[in-house]
């Protein structure tokens, strides 16, 4: 069935998985930011066991997302895998050394003779929650605000700033992504500790810190939003391929594509219903709002950077190297095959949902941190 | 087309990949085949409904747990590293590489985190056969994510199934089920994964010979031993017929890497294999020092392995250097094999041909696009040779995949010996006894994994200076990066996963220690 599709139709099919995935790995920091959040909310050993727990018990599917959404990267669009991982050097490094250092962090910490102790495990969850999410969320504002790299006949990619990418931490409107993110992460940490962790003390503090994150992530939210509407975009016209700004870009591409309009404004609506549910009234379901609210808000964006003819990683040192989803991409043939493999994707869903109902029945509580289980 | 090409650059890169694949296989393998002998542990339990099977199966579970942490921890760095390092690879396969790794997340690492959560956490909270189900699944999750990368990893030494497209300049997938299916590939799954479990079931064995030899645990230790000899015999019986196999498609494809497993640089008819020997130290392939300061050989048997004749010939690194002998091909022509040097010209007649395509259909000049189209093709086959100057660069480290190549065959035997001598001894009764058995079992622990990494430096170091053999060198695979970065980053890494590694093996040994908790916690 997918044979029959043109290319451009499943370079758009794959640039709306890799939307999807990208979403919902945004949603899936919740455990990034719940890592920031262990001292503030857990006063005791045994609070701050129940949190580590709670987020353990979680923290390999925002792990494994993470992964896929790199392998599924590579497999439809490998000229932005090679430019961006291998142009913007150091800020995919960080990246990487901060899940490095969390993927051992919950099995070891609690340990007897682990070595480093179990402060410093905490201070490895912190740095992943505060570096990842920052990081992740500047990386991803360069779709909009583009880096300087230049491609060769061989489109072999060679990159211009010495920093190697860290000059892209230093630009204040990937920067309010960067924060956005974090204090999104922290809030969605937040729900998510008020929904699954079973004691009265950690429900009150989270109530009490959410009003705070969620200020901060919606003044970064907006200042990159807003500025978003009103920048030059980078848009390439269908017949030549050729890159040329467009002012209001974005703002037309919301315009002209009122579908995902729709989709973001429901999301930010539901985000701020699920936030401000939690807030005003004693509620623990926030997090399904705030979660699927996430998810739309995030696609919506990505899908803004990449369809109706814009360049999704722009580059502003050479226009005509930019990479759209129609010259980064993989083969048909290869697109056809991944199509086929991406028929699983819902059956994945479902198996992982259900694994989940099955063993997340009731709420995580200090009783059963004495039990006959694996406990961090 | 290539810049600048940065030694510095390369081998500092090369060096970290190696670092960090090789910190990712210390920890792999242990996955890939405990997982399994717990799934037979936990279905007896299950079957029989004895707790001691249960408190076995936790026991190894715990173990389990802290090794597949820190595997997961260094497996991300290398996904992410064929961006970051090998970009231009990247671009160049990407087409073909990519999806066999996003195949894998998608099949086999989901499978795993999610399984691995019922399978710790979930002993109160699902029936019996869930868990059970749980965690064979997990078994077979973690040997699903080894087929993909191996199958990628295959492709590397025997590219197939693809064609180079000028316009895009890259190589794209023609059928996934070449890819999928090589011979290379699947020799490669089978090779590694029984491997993996033949070093678990070393592992297995070994930690039991502590408890019998401390006297602790004797009804846990002894039945671990059992399933993890019979695990551990019969899958390294399988490890030599897949290591056969693997040494003949090595013969086939990579006809340079065997002679640098053999050190062999005089090609022969009727050549035999070294059983044991010493390449002559710094010897370069045109001198006439001997191939071997002393060896002691089976006649014949290499020539009859590597391409099922006593009397084929063998080339050495000398002939693959000057050319000259006669070989038949894939269509079963007799052929004869041209010299490095002339492969050296067809490649830069290749690359220069591509680039004046280019600029020809740029130009609009369709005559000289057809022209040097058709040079093109006629000498893609060497394309990755143009990279290189020099003939003597295609002869990878000789000695270093001798030693390594003879090391692990070595030890695959040894390996049999002891498991056969351990089962033998339980079946009397009489292994309590033999203590210098019990405390040689425990000290094969470290021999498995130094067989285990010696099989990968083989088949790694002996295809250099190949990243995608014939195709593209490394010199031409790699990032445009400062050296200095990637050196940075280099030190970085080994002094993570070294404390990593450390907390690892301490928390491994405490648990250890600590043993089997009682009511199976
Ligand atoms: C416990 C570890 C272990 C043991 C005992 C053996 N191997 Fe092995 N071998 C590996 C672990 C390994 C490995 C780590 O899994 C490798 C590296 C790459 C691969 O495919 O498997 C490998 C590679 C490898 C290669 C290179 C394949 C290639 O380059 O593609 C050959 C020819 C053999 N092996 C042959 C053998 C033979 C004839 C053995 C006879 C007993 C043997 N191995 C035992
Ligand atoms: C360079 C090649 C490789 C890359 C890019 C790679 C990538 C990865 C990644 C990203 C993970 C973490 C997955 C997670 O989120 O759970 C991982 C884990 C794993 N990988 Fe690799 N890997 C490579 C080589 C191998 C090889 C050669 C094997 C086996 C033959 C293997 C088998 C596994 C297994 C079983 C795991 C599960 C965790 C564990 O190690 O205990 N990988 N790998
Ligand atoms: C996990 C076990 C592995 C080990 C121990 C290992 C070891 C090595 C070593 C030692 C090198 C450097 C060789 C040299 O420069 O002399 C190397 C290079 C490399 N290997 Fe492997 N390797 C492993 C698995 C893999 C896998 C599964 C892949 C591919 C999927 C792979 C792809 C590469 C690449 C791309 C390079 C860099 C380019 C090159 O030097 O050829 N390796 N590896």
């Amino acid at each position: 069935m997918f044979e029959n599709l043109s290319h451009l139709a499943l370079q758009q099919y794959w640039w709306i998985i890799i939307s999807l995935l990208g979403a919902i790995l945004v949603f899936l920091l919740f455990v990034q930011g719940g890592q920031t959040l262990i001292y503030s909310l857990g006063k005791t050993d045994m609070e701050r066991r129940l949190l580590v727990n709670s987020l353990g018990r979680k923290w390999e599917f925002t792990f494994t997302t993470l992964v896929t959404f790199g392998g599924a990267f590579f497999a439809s669009f490998p000229l932005f895998y090679s430019t961006s991982f291998g142009g913007a050097y150091w800020v995919w490094m960080l990246i990487l050394f901060a899940f490095i250092i969390q993927a051992i962090s919950y099995e070891y910490r609690s340990k007897p003779d682990n070595f480093l102790g179990a402060k410093t495990y905490e201070v490895f969850l912190f740095i992943n929650g505060a570096l990842g999410t920052i990081l992740l969320g500047t990386a991803v504002a360069t779709f909009f605000t583009g880096s300087e790299f230049s491609l060769n006949e061989m489109n072999f990619s060679k990159w211009e700033g010495a920093a190697r990418g860290l000059e892209l931490a230093l630009n204040f409107h990937n920067l309010s992504l960067g924060f956005a993110v974090f204090f999104l992460a922290r809030v969605l940490g937040i729900l998510y500790f008020m929904n699954n962790v079973e004691e009265e003390k950690i429900f009150e503090r989270a109530k009490k810190q959410l009003l705070f994150n969620a200020i901060a992530f919606v003044v970064f939210f907006l200042t990159f939003v807003i500025w978003l509407l009103f920048i030059d975009g980078f848009a390439y016209n269908p017949d030549t391929k050729e890159v040329f700004y467009e002012s209001h870009k974005y703002l037309h591409n919301f315009l002209q594509m009122p579908l995902v309009l729709i989709l973001f404004l429901i999301g930010v609506i539901l985000v701020l219903f699920g936030i401000g549910k939690s807030i005003f009234k004693t509620t623990s379901n926030g997090i399904w709002f705030a979660g699927l609210g996430t998810i739309l808000t995030v696609f919506a964006l990505f899908l803004v950077a990449g369809f109706n003819n814009t360049a999704f990683y722009p580059s502003t040192f050479d226009l005509q190297s930019s990479l759209t989803i129609e010259n980064a991409s993989s083969s048909k043939y290869t697109l056809t095959a991944m199509s086929y493999v991406s028929l699983m994707v819902p059956f994945v869903i479902a198996y992982i949902w259900y694994a989940w109902k099955s063993i997340n029945n009731k709420k995580i509580n200090a009783d059963e941190m004495g039990e006959d289980i694996h406990v961090y | 087309m290539i810049e600048h090409l940065d030694s510095a650059l390369v081998d500092w890169s090369r060096a970290q990949f190696a670092l960090t694949a090789m910190y990712h296989w210390l920890f792999v393998p242990l996955t890939l085949g405990i997982t399994f002998i717990i799934a037979f542990m936990e279905t007896l339990y299950v079957k029989t409904g004895d707790p001691e099977w249960k408190k076995a199966t936790k026991f190894w579970m715990t173990l389990f747990g802290i090794n597949f942490a820190i595997g997961v921890a260094t497996g991300i760095i290398l996904e992410f590293e064929f961006g970051t390092n090998w970009s231009n690879y990247s671009w160049f396969v990407g087409d073909i590489f990519g999806a066999p790794l996003a195949i894998e997340g998608i099949m086999a690492f989901f499978m795993e985190s999610t399984f691995i959560a019922v399978m710790f956490f979930g002993w109160n909270k699902v029936s019996k056969k869930f868990h059970l189900l749980s965690t064979w699944l997990v078994a077979i999750g973690s040997n699903l994510s080894a087929l993909w990368i191996l199958v990628a990893n295959g492709w590397m030494q025997f590219p197939t199934g693809m064609h180079f497209n000028p316009e895009t300049a890259r190589n794209e997938m023609l059928n996934f089920w070449d890819v999928f299916l090589s011979p290379v590939a699947i020799n490669k799954f089978l090779h590694t994964i029984t491997s993996a479990y033949v070093l678990s079931a070393v592992f297995v064995i070994g930690v039991s010979a502590w408890f019998l030899l401390k006297g602790r645990e004797q009804l846990l230790a002894k039945r671990s031993i059992i399933i993890a000899g019979i695990f551990g015999i019969l899958s390294s019986l399988f490890l030599v017929y897949t290591g056969d196999g693997s040494a003949y498609e090595v013969a086939q494809k990579q006809p340079m890497k065997l002679a640098a497993m053999e050190g062999l640089y005089e090609g022969s008819e009727g050549a035999g294999l070294i059983v044991v020997g010493m390449p002559t130290p710094g010897k370069e392939y045109d001198d006439d020092k001997d191939d071997y300061v002393f060896k002691f050989e089976i006649p014949k048997l290499l020539s009859f392995l590597g391409y099922g004749s006593v009397d084929a010939f063998v080339p050495g690194v000398k002939d693959l250097i000057e050319g000259g002998y006669e070989y038949t091909d894939e269509d079963g022509n007799l052929q004869t094999a041209i010299s490095t040097q002339e492969k050296i010209e067809m490649g830069k007649l290749a690359i220069a041909a591509l680039s004046s395509y280019k600029k020809a259909k740029e130009a609009g000049n369709a005559e000289e696009e057809t022209v040097n189209l058709k040079i093109f093709r006629e000498n893609f086959k060497y394309f990755g040779y143009g990279f290189l100057n020099d003939p003597k660069s295609v002869i990878p480290n000789v000695p270093l995949t001798f030693y390594s190549f003879h090391i692990m065959v070595g030890l695959g035997f040894y390996f049999i010996a002891l498991f056969a001598a351990v089962l033998i001894l339980i079946y009397r009764g009489q292994l309590t006894e033999k203590r210098w058995l019990l405390k040689l079992s425990i000290l094969t622990i470290p021999l498995a994994y130094i067989a285990s990494m010696s099989g990968w430096i083989v088949a790694e170091v002996g295809r250099q200076p190949w990243t995608i053999q014939d195709l593209l060198p490394t010199v031409a695979a790699v990032s445009q990066i400062d050296a200095s970065a990637v050196q940075i980053t280099f030190w970085l890494f080994l002094a993570i996963f070294t404390a990593l590694l450390i907390a690892e093996l301490k928390i491994m040994i405490k648990q250890i220690k600590i043993g089997p908790k009682e009511g199976g916690h």
